[in-house]
């Protein structure tokens, strides 16, 4: 308990914005892109492979002054569905919000079959989401399944 | 019927009466084969993977019923060797023809094409993924040597792993009540997600390494499957079971009357050539079914059937 509240406090609390919680370690770096956090100009902190009590060990992304969407929420769903998002506004929490899987994933992810036509086309790709508990889904063309830890993002 | 338009991708969308319908057009069209109900239409043929055997079905179909057919038969002297998406080749083609039918060697080609193309599109294969008119001809031969679809006792012999039309005649006819009886080398095997879409539609089968007289002695289908060697990662597995698989003859003593034997084609030698004689053997007459079920899958996807 002690080791954690001392690594909260290496960042500031934010006073208005969005903190992203329970990132698996290796999928930090995914959610800054698929939020494309790159291109936000407002303070943002992030955080790996800190202690976690839930996970053997965890990401954190705290962002300044922005909200995200559904739609941007939904999409990290795919790579890390137990992510929540802390909704902050005057240095408290006013929301958490847990993802779940949308019923179609469009243009994130990948196709894992070579032959797909979406890995020759100038294409987006579409999946339909065959299982939400356990993060199956199947591409529209092929109709081949990817399974939640061979998904790869575009 | 719920298709993209009027195009036929897959089997998926159809249900029973769909298929019934398009099988009873197709015997019409076997009644009668010739004539000009495609008058003035112009069909164009796109096959970016080599295949003879489909494309004539096909093209012989549009010629027997009036229309005028254009394409090409091997992707190598088109555009798309020049790096052409396919898009592009799909809506450049649409301009000069009424409907599409396009085999390619990439899966997901055709729903793609359909996607995109203002007119409807045929799948005649998409890689290892769908040819729906090639279900439907086993079907309609089934139907036509049995004189109906439920209730029969379907066997499975061959490559069940990689064998696209097993995989597609189990979800066509989930709608008949079928058993179904797999029998396949180990390393050739139904995959386990077919056997739970089995599970979870009702449809029994059962599983069986041998092959001999006494397990088909019960069957109304015999349906073999080229055993390729190219699919095995084990060679010395694949030299001691390659000769285990082959229909003969002899094998055909304790079968019922009614039993027909179909394939796919081409045959390599899973079924042996003394076999042809036999009455039972229905594979020719099954490639010449596609002629017909083609009709009535053509004259279905530009709307002329009532």
């Amino acid at each position: 308990m002690e080791k954690s509240e001392k690594s909260e406090l290496l960042v500031a609390a934010l006073e208005n914005g969005t903190v992203i919680d329970h990132i698996p370690s290796n999928k930090v770096f995914d959610v800054v892109n698929l939020l494309g956090l790159t291109g936000i100009n407002t303070p943002i902190t992030i955080g790996a492979n800190l202690n976690s009590r839930k996970m053997t060990s965890k990401g954190i992304i705290k962002i300044a002054d922005r909200y995200f969407s559904e739609d941007e929420c939904s999409k990290l769903s795919v790579i890390a569905p137990n992510i929540v998002l802390n909704i902050i506004r005057d240095y408290e929490v006013v929301e958490k919000k847990r993802i779940s899987l949308p019923d179609e994933v469009r243009g994130i992810v990948k196709c894992g079959n070579p032959k797909c036509i979406t890995n020759h086309e100038p294409m987006q790709t579409v999946f339909d989401v065959v299982d939400k508990n356990n993060g199956t889904l199947r591409c529209r063309y092929c109709n081949k399944d990817i399974y939640k830890d061979a998904i790869k993002l575009l | 019927m719920d298709q993209t338009g009027r195009s036929l991708i897959s089997l998926e969308g159809l249900d029973r009466e769909d298929i019934l319908w398009l099988l009873g057009h197709a015997a019409r069209f076997e009644a009668s084969p010739n004539s000009k109900i495609l008058d003035g239409k112009i069909v164009a043929t796109l096959f970016f993977e080599p295949s003879t055997r489909t494309r004539l079905s096909f093209e012989t179909a549009v010629n027997r019923l009036g229309g005028r057919v254009i394409g090409f038969s091997d992707a190598a002297t088109t555009s798309s060797s020049k790096g052409e998406t396919l898009k592009d080749t799909i809506m450049m083609v649409s301009n000069y023809a009424d409907l599409i039918i396009m085999r390619h060697y990439l899966e997901g080609a055709a729903r793609y094409a359909s996607e995109v193309s203002p007119v409807p599109i045929i799948n005649a294969g998409d890689g290892a993924n769908q040819h729906p008119s090639q279900t439907m001809l086993d079907l309609y031969s089934m139907l036509k040597t049995q004189g109906r679809l439920d209730d029969l006792n379907i066997y499975l012999v061959g490559d069940l792993k990689y064998g696209r039309t097993v995989h597609s005649m189990l979800t066509a006819m989930r709608f008949f009540n079928p058993t179904f009886h797999f029998i396949s080398p180990d390393e050739l095997r139904m995959p386990d997600e077919y056997k739970e879409y089995c599970r979870n539609n009702g449809i029994r089968f059962e599983e069986h390494s041998s092959f001999d007289e006494d397990t088909i002695a019960d069957a109304d289908i015999l349906y073999m499957t080229r055993v390729q060697r190219e699919r095995f990662t084990d060679l010395m597995e694949y030299e001691r079971v390659k000769d285990m698989f082959i229909l003969k003859n002899d094998m055909l003593r304790k079968t019922k009357p009614n039993l027909r034997i179909l394939h796919p084609l081409p045959r390599v030698n899973e079924i042996a050539q003394d076999v042809d004689a036999n009455p039972k053997a229905y594979y020719f007459q099954q490639a010449k079914n596609g002629l017909f079920v083609r009709e009535a899958l053509i004259c279905n996807a530009l709307n002329l059937l009532k």
